[in-house]
């Protein structure tokens, strides 16, 4: 017998020991999320990917599935927690999406799309994060940063090199770089690492590449993040 | 394994530079050479992050970057990784050196008791702002979350010391002491008294135990009969959460793992809780015995206790406990004689974070790293510290452990009510004629403790601080036990003349200021939380301001990673239930304030035009 559990009235099959997350998404089922990445060990900090099961609230990417749950995921409710998270993140940060190059593949963007968010609703924190621009290669932009931490994992675990750290605690806390300058180039980063094309949202950013895709043809142009779920 | 040198880090502790020695000028060569000294202390060890860079704090009294990428060699960790950890502890991250380093405790209890007026004297008399390092580098003045001295405040840390009973006499005294540059160890003694306000005795506070008798008696049992009996005795976490004592070291005694731990959390951080302090300060003995005894039921041989760092003071005292018990054969190896019971315990020492008290970031701290909750599952009995099995249990519960060893199981469940077993320590604080530590078996009611305590007109109680729960007088018949009121102990008292929206605006403050920052809804809403009561504060909030904090509190409940989240809103949704009209006072209209006000924008136009007429002016919408 294979092992299912139910996710909003469909049947999910998976692998024991298998997160509710993986599993939703080797089905092809979208659960809405930003910190998860499927290469990585789960990180469950974003919060988006809150799901209820058997009535109670958990976090779908590090929940191991059993065999006869039952999931709620896109309800009204979980998507309306789901987009004052969103509203969380747009104010905490300095998201101008206009002027940034990641709009059409941004996934925090495209995720307020897919869960209809019309405004930020709440005051913006506007904090005071100036963008790192040392390095030769690659331009930090620390005003967009959400937390997710694949930076932080893919340097550490990938790249070994451990270029990405979280610093401070509550509201203040950020993304520094590993060097005593605060400096992205005194750190061993480099365009290749996996931690340079890692982001999703619009921190970290090869230099003289801006604006290459035309409006119309970015990743979330052609679908949305729902069904465009990377491959 | 038993490692034999637990005591070495806090030998020799005098022959160390101390911050009152040097001054605020020690050069780079100097802060190098002082590092290492205490790198090698602590055996280059990068569990011992946490201590490390705490001592060199004590040391240097703050921390260059300099240093940390220091450490950082020395330990093999990256910067970012150890700049990381300093960022995240309140009492670690400090770039600036001064010499004096005065934080005073951020608590409502406190602020009721003038705090607040009192620091801004300090301020003034030493001409400088809060939270700001003096232009000469001699002294900063700021705040921060309660230290654990409600029932004897306003109390302020001085350089990580505890000083009590501020008044403005001592204030000026303090600021003449500190302008001379008198150290700390020349300061009157008598500021540093800390009390022990012990009202009530039970069971818990006259136990008359001999230090060894009761692990005399855990032994005689046996590791299995003596989980049997803390079955028996249906002993219930006095942590607050009240989980039961058997199953958690059942489980931790089951779990595959060659090494177990044991763990005990005094890192008592809920605002107007003390009842650890008093008891690691009167009586050490029982609380490490009942490791010990937790450490012969669950099969570990090395306990840590977790110190919140605001006791600091009590560091000393502990470890000559310890070292007592070790010359009297009660740790170490082959413990009183037996034949295969190993233990020994090391101290650790928190920085000032609320959020270690969680027992899985208490963990990640001992490991060296920053006090983020991990996800459950799995959970510390299986994987804890260093991934093994470990059983984390509160102060109170370990010491309660000994008199089940001593007098059995059926003794003690007979004590209390039926799903809550023996006797609470609760520590009371507030609008009371007797402040202090109260000792009652389980099931005592509010309205018995307050005519103890010696409170009046009494208007609120808050239960178990911040993240309990806030009662009303028509609640005063209920009891403090699992099964109706549960709690850490913290009885914080508010009369008639006192503003429950400022208490709980005092700990929307005090949640914002210690949410970890791991997940979105804490991070992002504590701080909303905060800036909401604020805007109320301020006069400018309206009732939709309120369906917001209404909102912000079922997200946080239903998505935060861990109970400071899930709780943080409590005590705002709690007064706004209870005290409503304390909120309703405050909103600059009942109705709906529009967010753009019509009339004020049009002045500079009547400026301009020299109208006042009526018809220069637009009435708002409502």
């Amino acid at each position: 017998m294979t092992a299912i559990f139910i996710l909003d009235d469909e049947e999910i099959p998976f692998i024991p020991g298998q997160t509710i997350m993986a599993a939703a998404r080797a089905a092809g089922r979208y659960i809405p999320h930003l910190c998860w990445d499927h290469e990585f060990p789960p990180h469950g900090s974003c919060k988006l990917c809150t799901v209820k099961v058997d009535g109670r609230f958990a976090t779908a990417c590090t929940l191991a599935a059993e065999h006869g749950m039952k999931v709620d995921n896109r309800t009204a409710e979980l998507d309306d927690k789901r987009r004052t998270l969103l509203q969380m993140l747009f104010v905490e940060g300095n998201h101008f999406c206009p002027s940034c190059e990641k709009s059409g593949a941004c996934k925090l963007q495209a995720t307020a799309y897919e869960l209809k968010m019309m405004t930020p609703h709440f005051d913006h924190f506007f904090p005071d994060r100036p963008v790192d621009a040392s390095h030769p290669e690659l331009l930090l932009d620390f005003n967009r940063c959400i937390l997710c931490e694949l930076c932080v994992r893919a340097s550490r675990d990938i790249d070994n090199k451990s270029v990405f750290a979280i610093s401070g605690r509550g509201i203040k806390t950020h993304l520094i770089v590993n060097s005593p300058s605060g400096r992205l180039a005194d750190t061993a980063m480099s365009l290749t690492d996996r931690a340079a094309n890692v982001c999703p949202v619009g921190v970290i950013l090869p230099k003289r590449r801006g604006f290459a895709v035309p409006i119309g043809s970015r990743t979330y142009d052609k679908a949305p993040i729902s069904s465009a779920e990377e491959s | 394994m038993l490692m034999p040198h637990y005591s070495m880090p806090f030998e020799n502790r005098s022959q160390l530079p101390t911050r009152n020695q040097r001054g605020s000028s020690v050069s780079a060569p100097q802060h190098a050479e002082i590092a290492t000294a205490l790198l090698e202390r602590n055996r280059k060890d990068p569990t011992r992050l946490v201590q490390i860079l705490r001592e060199i704090v004590e040391a240097l009294g703050h921390l260059p970057r300099q240093v940390l990428a220091m450490v950082g060699a020395e330990l093999k960790l990256p910067y970012g990784r150890v700049a990381g950890v300093a960022g995240f502890y309140h009492f670690l991250d400090i770039d600036e050196s001064a010499r004096y380093r005065v934080l005073w405790s951020d608590n409502i209890i406190e602020h009721m008791q003038g705090s607040v007026e009192l620091c801004e004297e300090m301020c003034r008399r030493l001409w400088i702002e809060p939270g700001r390092v003096s232009e000469d580098g001699l002294v900063s003045v700021g705040y921060t979350s309660c230290i654990g001295m409600g029932d004897q405040g306003p109390a302020l840390l001085v350089n990580g010391r505890s000083v009590t009973n501020m008044t403005r006499e001592r204030v000026a005294a303090m600021v003449d002491a500190i302008r001379a540059g008198i150290p700390l160890a020349t300061w009157p003694q008598e500021w540093f008294a800390v009390a022990d306000n012990i009202r009530r005795r039970d069971i818990l506070l006259d136990h008359r135990l001999k230090p060894g008798a009761a692990l005399t008696a855990a032994l005689a049992r046996g590791p299995a009969a003596m989980l049997g009996e803390i079955l028996t005795a249906k002993l219930r976490g006095r942590g607050g959460a009240g989980f039961a004592t058997y199953q958690k070291w059942q489980a931790c005694r089951d779990a595959q793992g060659c090494a177990r731990y044991v763990v005990c959390n005094a890192d008592e951080g809920e605002p107007g809780t003390f009842k650890d302090r008093v008891l690691l300060t009167r009586d050490a003995d029982l609380v490490f015995e009942g490791m010990s005894i937790a450490g012969l039921c669950v099969g570990a041989e090395r306990g840590l206790l977790y110190l919140r760092g605001e006791y600091l003071y009590l560091r000393e005292h502990l470890e000559s406990v310890l070292g007592r018990r070790r010359s009297a054969g009660l740790l170490g190896r082959h413990i009183l004689g037996s034949d295969g019971f190993n233990f020994d315990i090391e101290i650790h020492l928190g920085a000032g974070a609320y959020v270690c008290g969680e027992e899985s970031a208490l963990i990640e701290s001992l490991e060296g790293k920053r006090g983020t909750p991990r996800s459950r599952p799995p959970f510390p009995v299986t994987h804890g510290y260093l991934d093994a099995p470990t059983t984390v249990n509160n102060v109170e519960t370990l010491a309660c452990a000994c008199l089940i060893a001593e007098n059995g199981g059926d003794w003690y469940a007979a004590i209390g009510t039926q799903k809550s077993a023996g006797t609470k320590l609760l520590s009371v604080s507030g609008d009371c004629a007797r402040p202090g530590i109260y000792e009652y078996p389980f099931g005592v009611t509010i309205a018995q403790v307050l005519a103890d305590a010696g409170a009046s007109d009494t208007q609120a109680v808050q239960v178990s601080g911040p993240s309990g729960i806030c009662v009303a007088p028509d609640e005063f018949g209920r009891r403090l036990a699992f099964e109706d009121l549960p709690s850490a102990g913290a009885i914080m008292i508010f009369d008639d003349g006192r503003d429950m929206f400022q208490v709980a605006r005092n700990f929307a403050h005090f949640f914002a200021h210690e949410s970890c920052g791991f997940c979105t809804p804490c991070r992002v809403g504590t701080s909303l939380v905060k800036n909401l009561m604020d805007k109320l504060n301020a006069g400018h909030g309206s009732p939709h301001d309120i369906d917001e904090l209404f909102k912000l509190h079922r997200l946080m409940q239903s998505t935060a990673h861990c109970g400071l989240g899930h709780t943080a809103c409590n005590p705002v949704v709690d007064t706004l239930n209870k005290f409503r009209p304390a909120y309703e006072r405050r909103l600059h209209s009942l109705e709906f304030e529009p967010g753009f006000d019509l009339d004020y924008a049009l002045s500079q136009a009547r400026q301009m035009t020299g109208r006042d007429d009526a018809g220069a002016h637009l009435a708002n919408e409502s």
